[in-house]
Parts: structure tokens; C-alpha cells; sequence
């Protein structure tokens, strides 16, 4: 932290998730060990290789959106606006003339509108391009999550939409942070959102050896750092949170839920897909982190991983984790949520920083489900199967991308 | 097609369209000042009326319907 910056705080949460459609249902669902993943019912999956995925369930607009607003526009769209508009009512944040110019809104997505996308590509071969939908365009964009919640909300100023694939939520929320130390906001409406369960979303992650094919067990298939992992599950939402200046904060007698304390990010700029080996890239991040934050690796008590059940990732990510922490490392617990949520790409940042902030503020850690078997090449304490007390002040949250984007998140209990 | 039948049809396109009940739409409802149309809702709605009835709007013409009687007189004239 350099000096002169101003102190940043969490003072909202949202979050619309494949184990929960609010914060509440969310939290419970990971301390409870809910499992999130099922058979694709979004579109007919029978020729796809893998054929299921953590659909967000049950999402009712009735209250967040007009009728007009959820039937046009595109779902990663929908779960963002919902989020961020749940997150500013946590937050007992007002907008208006008088400050709208300084609160921003920062949601990132890591595809965008791919379903309105494919759909209209269909459209122009079908019927041709004059019948290529008006929206299109709008809707497909991956910065109008961003641009839609800041109309929903009345936010005027900084706004942005970052697109480092399944690190863009989490960049979303460092970049947020940074704006609001350096004074260029004084709030940020942050996080991510996605929504890519789609025939050629699915088959793309297939085709390019991502997913898990567990198709006769898919509940068991989002199984990080087990050594029968064999891929993600994709998932969709979005998760958003609230940061203010602590001034602001104070200023307004509102609610501190924890204060965000650093911001690493780096790129591992080797392969498109392919972590760099050892997860060098990951562990400068965590560092970087840590630095920023003016904390050493002793004071970190929970890792909230990325996770993925990858093959890749996740021996990597152990590998960085033990790279950045030392000895310490093998004594915090480091849990995957994306066992029971599946793998939200862009938007997954979003809702694990939101675990992040609930861990310190609960003072308990979410399990990794679905651990029955060690793999010797991620040795750490995944908190199997089972929710855990601990005493959590100091949390760090990773969350890596295609493209070799490596960022880690740290927050810590209010001081 | 009789006047009254094009615009119960015309009716239901623009209340599926712009997501109204079909109570509030009526001859004189104008789209954007009545029904909450933006610009991005008329072009798609001029799409639907081309293809239900299976006419050409071309934008200049587009341009001079503004209410859902223009719709319907403009309609029953490519059709006579």
C-alpha cells in the first residue's frame, strides 16, 4: 500500500449463484455443502459431449427487473443487474444528484452475451441479415452488465468492464479498489457475471479439453484437487459487491462486513490455456497481493482457490500456493467453492470474493465437496467435504484466466 | 385481411414485442410516447410486422409510423 492511499471497505454483497439466488441462500448453500451441478436443462445437451452444468435455478426477476428488461435482455446481463442492485440495498447506499458522479460501477465478464450472439448468427444464415435482431449488438457486448447496472442504479461515474476471462471478476473488484484508493471514486458497484451455458459455450469447452465428460455422475464431477478430477463444471451468475472509501463508509454510518487490503495480478504469458508450470505466474500474484497489503504469508488464514478441478490448474495452483506461503501453506485451510458452484469463468471472482468477506465475516471456512481421493501433487488442506470454524481475519482469493491472467484478491477483518 | 383483423393481429405482435398487455394497445397508442418503445424496440418491431404479414417496411416508411392506426393503415395499403 502506498502512502497517501485511501483505506478501502466491503459494504455489500449480491449474489445470484447456481447454490443460492441471494447472499444468504448462497452462504448457507456453501457451509451446508450444497451441490449445484445437474443435467443441462438451458438447451437440449444430447449431442454434446458433456451434458451438464451448474445452472443458476429458480432465478425470479419479479421486483429487480420490468417484464420488458427480462425478456430482452441477455441472462449474464440479468444475473449481473440483479447482483449489483441486491448489493447497493445491502449496502444501504443511496445514488443521486448529489454523489452519482462518484460512485462507478466495474462488472467484468469473461464471454459476454453468447447465447445472443449464437442465436443471431443463426438468424443472418437462416434468414439473412436484415433480420439480424437490433439487440444484437447491445446484448452481446460484455460491458453491458456494466452499462445496464449503472442505469439500474444511477451510477455516473467511473465505469468499466474488464474481460480477462475467468479472472475477470476478480480484476474487476482489484481495479475497483485501486480507483477508490487513489480517489477517483468513492464507491464501486463491482464484481462479475456470466452466463455461457450455451450449445457452442459448452461444446467450445469441450472441444478444447476443459470440462469434466462425468456424465453418468455429474454431482461428483466438480471435484478439486482430487486426484480423479478430469475438468470443470461450467457455471453461471454473477456475484457484485460494494466498496467504499472508508471515509465514505464512516461518513455515512454504514455497515463494515471487511476491509480490501491488496491487489496482485500478473500474466504468465506461456500458452493460451495452460498454466505456467510450477504456477510461477500465480505465486508473483499472491505475492504481489501480500505486498500490497503489507501483510506476510504468516497472517493469511484461509485461501479461497480457484480450484477449477482441472488437472492443470490445480496442481499448479498448489504448487503457487506453497511458492508464495512457505511452510505456512500446509497449515491454513485452502477450499475450492467451486465444488459445489461449479466454474462461473468471469463471474466466479465476484461470488468468491463474496466467500471471502463471509469467511472473516463468520469466522468459518466453506468446504471443498466431493474430496475422496489425494493427489500427492495437491497436498494442502482442501477442508474436505465438511465446513470448518476457524478463526479467519486475514483471506486471500485467486482466480487465474485463459490468456495466463493469475490475479489474487486480499481482504482482512475490519482493524 | 379486414382492418379489424390486422390490428388484432398487429395488437398481439406489439404486446408480445414490448411486453404490454394487449388492453393498453389501441389504434392511437403511440409506440414510443404510450407503449415505452426505445428506438432498438421499433426497429424490432417493424421486423416482426415484415415477417407476420409478410410485407417490406422500408425505413423511410418505417419513419412515418408512429402509432399502432399507422401500422395498420400502412398494412391494409401494401395489401390491397
Amino acid at each position: 500500500m502506498v502512502e497517501g492511499l485511501r483505506r478501502v471497505v466491503v459494504t455489500g454483497l449480491g449474489a445470484v449463484t447456481p447454490i443460492g439466488n441471494n447472499v444468504a441462500d448462497y452462504w448457507e448453500g456453501l457451509i451446508s455443502g450444497r451441490n449445484g451441478v445437474a443435467p443441462i436443462t438451458l438447451f437440449d445437451a444430447s449431442r454434446h459431449a458433456c451434458r451438464f452444468a451448474a445452472e443458476v435455478k429458480d432465478f425470479d426477476t419479479a421486483g429487480w427487473l420490468e417484464p420488458k428488461e427480462a425478456k430482452r435482455w441477455d441472462r449474464f446481463c440479468q444475473f449481473g443487474v440483479v447482483a449489483a442492485k441486491q448489493a447497493v440495498a445491502d449496502a444501504g447506499l443511496s445514488i443521486d444528484d448529489s454523489n452519482a458522479q462518484r460512485v462507478g460501477v466495474a462488472i467484468g465478464s469473461g464471454v459476454g452475451g453468447l447465447l445472443m450472439m449464437e442465436t443471431q448468427a443463426h438468424v443472418l444464415a437462416d434468414r439473412g441479415p436484415d433480420r439480424v435482431s437490433p439487440f444484437c449488438v447491445p446484448m452481446m457486448i460484455p460491458n453491458m452488465a456494466t452499462g445496464l447496472a449503472a442505469i439500474a442504479i444511477g451510477a455516473r461515474g467511473p465505469s468499466s468492464a474488464v474481460a480477462t476471462a475467468c479472472a475477470a471478476g476478480s480484476n474487476a473488484i482489484g481495479d475497483a479498489f485501486r480507483l477508490i484508493q487513489m480517489g477517483l471514486a468513492d464507491a464501486m458497484v463491482c464484481g462479475g457475471a456470466e452466463s455461457a451455458i450455451t450449445p457452442l459455450g459448452v461444446a467450445g469447452f469441450a472441444s478444447a479439453r476443459a470440462l469434466s465428460f462425468r456424465n453418468d455422475d455429474p454431482a461428483t464431477a466438480s471435484r478439486p484437487f482430487d486426484a480423479e478430477r478430469n475438468g470443470f463444471v461450467i457455471g453461471e451468475g454473477a456475484g457484485v459487491l460494494v466498496l467504499e472509501s472508508l471515509e465514505h463508509a464512516t461518513a455515512r454510518g454504514a455497515r463494515v462486513l471487511g476491509e480490501i487490503v491488496g491487489y496482485g495480478m500478473t500474466c504468465d504469458a506461456y500458452h493460451y490455456t495452460l498454466p505456467s508450470p510450477g504456477g510461477v505466474g500465480a505465486a508473483e500474484a499472491i505475492r504481489l497481493a501480500l505486498a500490497d497489503a503489507r501483510l506476510e504469508p504468516e497472517s493469511v488464514d484461509y485461501v479461497n482457490a480457484h480450484g477449477t478441478s482441472t488437472q492443470a490448474n490445480d496442481s499448479n495452483e498448489t504448487a503457487a500456493i506453497k511458492s508464495a506461503l512457505g511452510a505456512h501453506a500446509m497449515t491454513i485451510p485452502v477450499s475450492s467453492t467451486k465444488s459445489m458452484t461449479g466454474h462461473l469463468l468471469g463471474g466466479s471472482g465476484g461470488i468468491e470474493a463474496i466467500a471471502a468477506v463471509l469467511a472473516v465475516t463468520h469466522n468459518q471456512v466453506p468446504p471443498t465437496i466431493n474430496y475422496s481421493t489425494p493427489d500427492p501433487a495437491c497436498d494442502l488442506d482442501v477442508v474436505p467435504n465438511q465446513a470448518r470454524e476457524h478463526n479467519v481475519n486475514v483471506v486471500l482469493s485467486n482466480s487465474f484466466g485463459f490468456g495466463g491472467h493469475n490475479v489474487c484478491l486480499a481482504f482482512r477483518r475490519m482493524a | 385481411m379486414s382492418q379489424e383483423a390486422i390490428f388484432e393481429k398487429v395488437r398481439s405482435i406489439v404486446a408480445e414485442q414490448l411486453s404490454v398487455e394487449a388492453d393498453e394497445v389501441k389504434q392511437e397508442s403511440n409506440f414510443q410516447n404510450d407503449l415505452g418503445a426505445d428506438s432498438l424496440d421499433t426497429v424490432e418491431l417493424v421486423m416482426a410486422l415484415e415477417e407476420a404479414f409478410d410485407i417490406e417496411i422500408p425505413d423511410e416508411s418505417a419513419e412515418g409510423i408512429t402509432t399502432v392506426g399507422d401500422a395498420v393503415k400502412y398494412i391494409q395499403e401494401k395489401q390491397a
